[in-house]
């Protein structure tokens, strides 16, 4: 799989961020965060409802412009530069971005098409234990092979920056361990991960470094360490007055 | 253009697999026609001075739920947001969504037009060479606004009124020249006296989709 042409994906990771703040009116979703991620890292991202998780990766992605603050992701200006940004990221939202009317294959088919990716797609379909249903229409697929699904879209991407919006979200353990599988290899090649999650325990285990967002700041970072989790949940807890997952 | 065309034909492939909107707007526009026939009645020359009118209410009404449902379909599972991610200069999916759209539209003003030429007495034939260019240019126009207009008001809860509120007063002049250029071709009156139509018909279209083509992008920004 490779691409047939436009821009070349720049092969590299990393994320800074200076200051980053949204406004929708009066009301702040994100607050100054400054964040530093190097190729090769991943961040778990933990924090309740409405803290912010969701639109601090849009704004990464370029789907949200910040109201407030600068940063570059893979190299490229967040501002000025989003069409590079977009061609090196892939975001695993919670939105599945399928079309229920096509196929299976015709879903990675346009997938393909839009990122410009020739070459066969059998592979893919076989890797994540779609190829026997490849021809059935999306409608008629359980929400786990819907997810299955938007995860082969994700890999088809091939980013060097990956985002997961509560990635374990109606994953089967099959499903889980192939996303497990892909991040290592994301981060094998020097990309940068960040996974925004409630789920403390798997988070915490499939990044090297964890942060907490309440009321749009980023109120604790460490790198995951061995028995790191309970002071991890301890602000956790300090910060929201509740136990996450 | 690759994404263009993979983006419009998602979009015929969609609606090709549902048929629902395909189908509600044929008998819609037959309907339109039916019912302004039937009110004007069988006056010849009443129904020939009325034609051309009556033709663009039904394409403008079935065109409105087109380009409402052309949106619809990526507000499901968000897919807009997908959209969205891909790389590229979003132009491409504004451009994308308005060929599925004018070819999605054309497909059913083709098929209405033998309905048309029935209840209204028309010589098609002879004059659908013409017809079917003022269709195709004052579609562009039509849609070119209608499928930014769309994508604004997506995400509205009240979008079916806001719409054509918002859309109907801007395509006011491409509505115009399309009229009266369906009009000389029905009257046979020839090329020379539709030319200054279609020409301003064309130079609508050129304002429309390159400001909707800049535009697009703001409009989808969250």
């Amino acid at each position: 799989m490779g691409q047939d042409g436009g821009r070349a994906a720049p092969r590299q990771g990393g994320i800074a961020l200076q200051g980053i703040g949204k406004a929708y009116g009066a009301a702040w979703a994100v607050r100054g965060v400054d964040l530093t991620l190097g190729p090769g890292e991943s961040l778990a991202l933990f924090g309740p409802n409405g803290a912010g998780k969701t639109t601090l990766l849009k704004i990464l992605a370029t789907l949200i412009t910040p109201t407030r603050g600068d940063g570059r992701v893979a190299g490229f200006d967040l501002r000025k530069e989003q069409e590079g940004i977009r061609e090196s990221l892939a975001l695993l939202a919670h939105g599945t971005h399928l079309y229920e009317d096509l196929t299976v294959r015709e879903n990675v088919e346009f997938a393909a098409a839009m990122r410009r990716r020739a070459g066969p797609l059998e592979a893919l379909l076989e890797r994540v234990g779609l190829a026997e249903a490849a021809g059935e229409r999306v409608r008629a697929l359980s929400s786990g092979t819907k997810r299955r699904l938007t995860l082969a879209k994700v890999m088809l991407a091939e980013p060097t920056i990956l985002l997961l919006d509560e990635p374990f979200t109606n994953l089967d353990q099959a499903a889980v361990a192939l996303l497990q599988g892909f991040v290592a290899e994301v981060l094998a090649r020097g990309g940068s991960v960040i996974m925004a999650t409630h789920d403390l325990m798997r988070g915490y285990a499939a990044c090297r470094r964890a942060a907490v967002l309440v009321n749009g700041r980023l109120i604790h970072e460490a790198p995951a360490r061995p028995g790191g989790l309970e002071a991890l949940r301890a602000a956790y807890v300090a910060a929201t007055g509740t136990q996450g997952g | 253009m690759g994404r263009v065309w993979a983006l419009a034909r998602k979009d015929l492939l969609t609606e090709g697999r549902s048929k629902e909107t395909l189908n509600g707007l044929l008998f819609f526009a037959a309907l339109v026609l039916l019912i302004f026939g039937f009110a004007l009645g069988p006056d010849p020359e009443r129904l020939t001075q009325a034609a051309a009118g009556v033709l663009w209410v039904g394409f403008i009404l079935t065109g409105l739920l087109g380009l409402t449902r052309a949106f619809q379909v990526e507000q499901e599972n968000e897919s807009l947001e997908g959209l969205l991610l891909y790389p590229g200069d979003r132009g491409a999916i504004y451009l994308g969504k308005l060929v599925g759209s004018v070819v999605f539209m054309l497909a059913v003003e083709v098929t209405v037009f033998p309905c048309f030429a029935f209840f209204y007495n028309v010589p098609l034939w002879r004059a659908l060479p013409g017809l079917l260019l003022t269709a195709a240019l004052g579609t562009v126009g039509f849609a070119a606004v209608g499928t930014l207009f769309a994508a604004m008001t997506m995400h509205l809860r009240a979008r079916e009124v806001m719409f054509p509120l918002l859309l109907l007063p801007f395509v006011v002049p491409v509505l115009l020249a399309a009229v009266k250029g369906t009009e000389a071709f029905l009257r046979g009156a020839g090329r020379a006296e539709a030319f200054p139509w279609l020409t301003l018909l064309g130079l609508f279209d050129l304002i429309f989709v390159t400001l909707s083509l800049f535009a697009f992008e703001w409009v989808v920004e969250e």
